[in-house]
């Protein structure tokens, strides 16, 4: 591309606010302008609409939903849904407030959830790192055939792959264990490999050198000198795969029905089935969304700037 | 990571590779010292792309020319799973129905995405906004997928009461045939929306600014600056992310899981639900990969023909 930016950062100092905005730059605002501005803010609020929606739902009695289906606020507001989800309310209370009264643990699912993706994302940033370390730095015969193989495990379609790593993980007795879980996922994907290699490639030689001279194996450099130097994009690359593997609802939907190492996802799933009084329990399902939702929201809270700024597409021509 | 509904698109730091570096020269080979060292650190990436990718791949194809019901061992048959697809009715009204989803999908999705990057672009560069724009495909398909089951409810759901205060008779957006798949096409539509249109503006910031200030010098409408300088220069961008987003939306799964189950009828029964359906619930294995085998060569086609027709490779800016 033509810019020289080699940061998004810089790219939108580059191209200047507004990006050498319309007509209306220069003098009173014109009608355009507004007209632009209207449409923007329509398309954050249809955006944030449903995440209000879930909130006013989760906050009310159940029980009450049907009487007042358009009131904007919650409906006699509780947090009896929230402990209904939980498994803290009785079974007599959970069914007076619209609730099925069957048991529904999310603190137990959140926990699963929290484990897999750790484990997940702890296991594919850092032997991603190595292998982007390997592919970026280190020369070896058949470097350049070996990453675009790995490249093309990006266009393979996962439902291809996951019927018979489903066989593989019953034959190996993994059904319904967190290993099984996250074994396929762990030691690689191709998208870590591939964003991090991008970065390797971009530290100067002559950092890495100077570490040389000093005698720093390979091992050493890539501890002590690579991945702190790497720290920005490591958070970033983090943050996604762990947004990623927390919504990921097929392979622990196969491998991982049962109670004890079931996921948010999945527990959501079973959870909208059961509806032994004819229709959901609405509230109870708001409150278990917005709890699964929570984790990822607070954690890009956080670290929205970083993430929001590394969303583009680099290495094309 | 698998089955993201749509984009599973690389968010990737912009302009990182243009530096060019001595490592990237194919004539070095390293000392056996450095060869070792570099089998070590790409030794767990090599045996996770080997059992998980590499070695089902293989198993996967095998099993499509087998009859396999997963109990029993799996029993040669040639072709006989791929004549049965050609002949298998529901396979070919999976085929219409996700062709149907993706049409919906992505025409509203890339539309919409343009647009909302041409706003971000001659708008504003605040943070806030972009996050909030995201902030959709940061939650789960299933979290979306619920929240709009909800929304969309036939007797209360806020939608309908909408639809009642305007005069509408209510819709049952996933019971009805004619409307649970444009229902689910949209439900996706919100949650990638975002997404994609930060890609596009990430590609946007790349046009140099001062094309658009020779082109207001000209006097140029708005209007016109799109149609004649950002689609043009957009377009490299643009072709992979409609390659990407058309993937992705061709392998729609989970939404479809956790509010139709491929119903009323067939009406939602998508070419990847319609696998897992016969794969999990049949256990026709053999049949299922062969299927899946299926969908594998139409994305290959898919994506070829997409590059190809869009020139994907020519920049316009360079």
């Amino acid at each position: 591309m033509a810019t020289t930016a080699s940061t998004f950062d810089e790219a939108i100092a580059l191209s200047g606010t507004g990006g050498g905005a319309g007509p209306g730059r220069r003098g009173r605002p014109g009608v355009g302008r507004v007209l632009a501005w209207t449409a923007l803010v329509l398309m954050m609020a249809v955006t944030l609409f449903p995440f209000y929606w879930m909130l006013r739902t989760a906050f009310s009695n159940g029980a009450f939903l049907a009487a007042e289906p358009s009131n904007p606020l919650p409906v006699e507001p509780t947090l009896g849904a929230f402990e209904r989800v939980l498994g803290l309310a009785s079974t007599a209370d959970a069914q007076a407030q619209g609730g099925s009264g069957a048991a529904v643990d999310i603190g137990r699912y959140l926990l699963n959830s929290v484990v897999v993706a750790t484990f997940i994302t702890a296991g594919q940033v850092f032997f991603g790192a190595m292998a982007a370390y390997a592919f970026a730095r280190l020369r070896w015969p058949g470097r350049d055939a070996v990453f675009f193989v790995f490249l093309t495990a990006l266009m393979v379609p996962p439902i291809f792959t996951q019927l018979p790593n489903f066989l593989l993980m019953r034959d190996l007795g993994l059904l319904n264990t967190y290993a099984g879980i996250v074994l396929p996922f762990f030691f690689m994907t191709p998208f870590a490999i591939f964003f991090l290699r991008q970065f390797f490639l971009g530290i100067p030689r002559e950092v890495e050198e100077a570490a040389r001279i000093d005698g720093a194996g390979a091992v050493r450099r890539f501890f002590t000198v690579i991945l702190p130097m790497a720290s920005g994009p490591l958070v970033t690359l983090t943050i996604l795969q762990y947004i990623q593997a927390w919504g990921e609802y097929f392979w622990p939907l196969l491998v991982g029905s049962d109670q004890s190492v079931r996921v948010l996802t999945v527990g959501l799933g079973v959870f909208r089935s059961q509806t032994p009084q004819g229709t959901p329990d609405w509230a109870g399902l708001m409150a278990a969304t917005l709890l699964a939702a929570l984790p990822v929201i607070l954690l890009f809270a956080v670290f929205s700037r970083k993430i929001v700024n590394s969303i583009g597409f680099s290495g094309i021509k | 990571m698998a089955t993201t509904n749509n984009v599973g698109a690389a968010p990737v730091v912009v302009g990182g590779s243009r530096r060019a570096d001595p490592a990237l020269r194919p004539d070095v080979n390293g000392s056996r010292r450095e060869r070792l060292t570099a089998l070590a650190f790409i030794a767990p990436a090599l045996l996770g792309f080997t059992v998980f990718y590499f070695w089902p791949t293989l198993r996967g194809l095998w099993f499509s020319l087998t009859e396999y019901d997963v109990f029993n061992r799996p029993e040669f048959v040639g072709l006989a799973n791929y004549r049965a697809v050609l002949a298998d009715a529901t396979f070919w009204n999976a085929m219409k129905v996700t062709l149907q989803y993706v049409l919906i999908n992505i025409g509203t999705q890339t539309v919409l995405a343009l647009l909302l990057a041409v706003l971000l672009h001659r708008l504003t560069r605040s943070t806030l906004v972009r996050s909030i724009i995201v902030l959709p495909y940061l939650v789960s398909n299933v979290v979306v997928a619920l929240v709009f089951y909800w929304m969309l409810d036939a007797q209360i759901g806020i939608t309908n009461q909408v639809l009642g205060w305007v005069g509408f008779d209510p819709v049952a957006f996933f019971g009805d045939q004619a409307w649970a798949i444009p229902t689910i096409a949209l439900v996706n539509t919100w949650r990638h929306l975002g997404y994609t249109a930060l890609l596009l503006f990430a590609g946007m910031l790349m046009i140099p600014g001062d094309v658009y200030e020779a082109g207001r010098v000209d006097g140029a409408s708005e209007w016109q600056m799109f149609w004649r300088i950002t689609l043009p220069l957009l377009r490299p961008i643009l072709a992979l992310v409609l390659v990407i987003t058309v993937i992705g939306s061709f392998q729609a799964f989970d939404t479809v899981a956790v509010t139709t189950s491929g119903g009323p009828g067939d009406a939602t029964r998508v070419i990847q639900y319609y696998i897992f359906d016969l794969a999990f619930q049949r256990y026709q294995f053999g049949y299922a990969s062969a299927v899946s085998v299926v969908l594998f060569a139409i994305l290959a086609v898919v994506a070829f023909f997409q590059l190809r027709l869009m020139r994907a490779n020519e920049s316009d800016v360079a």
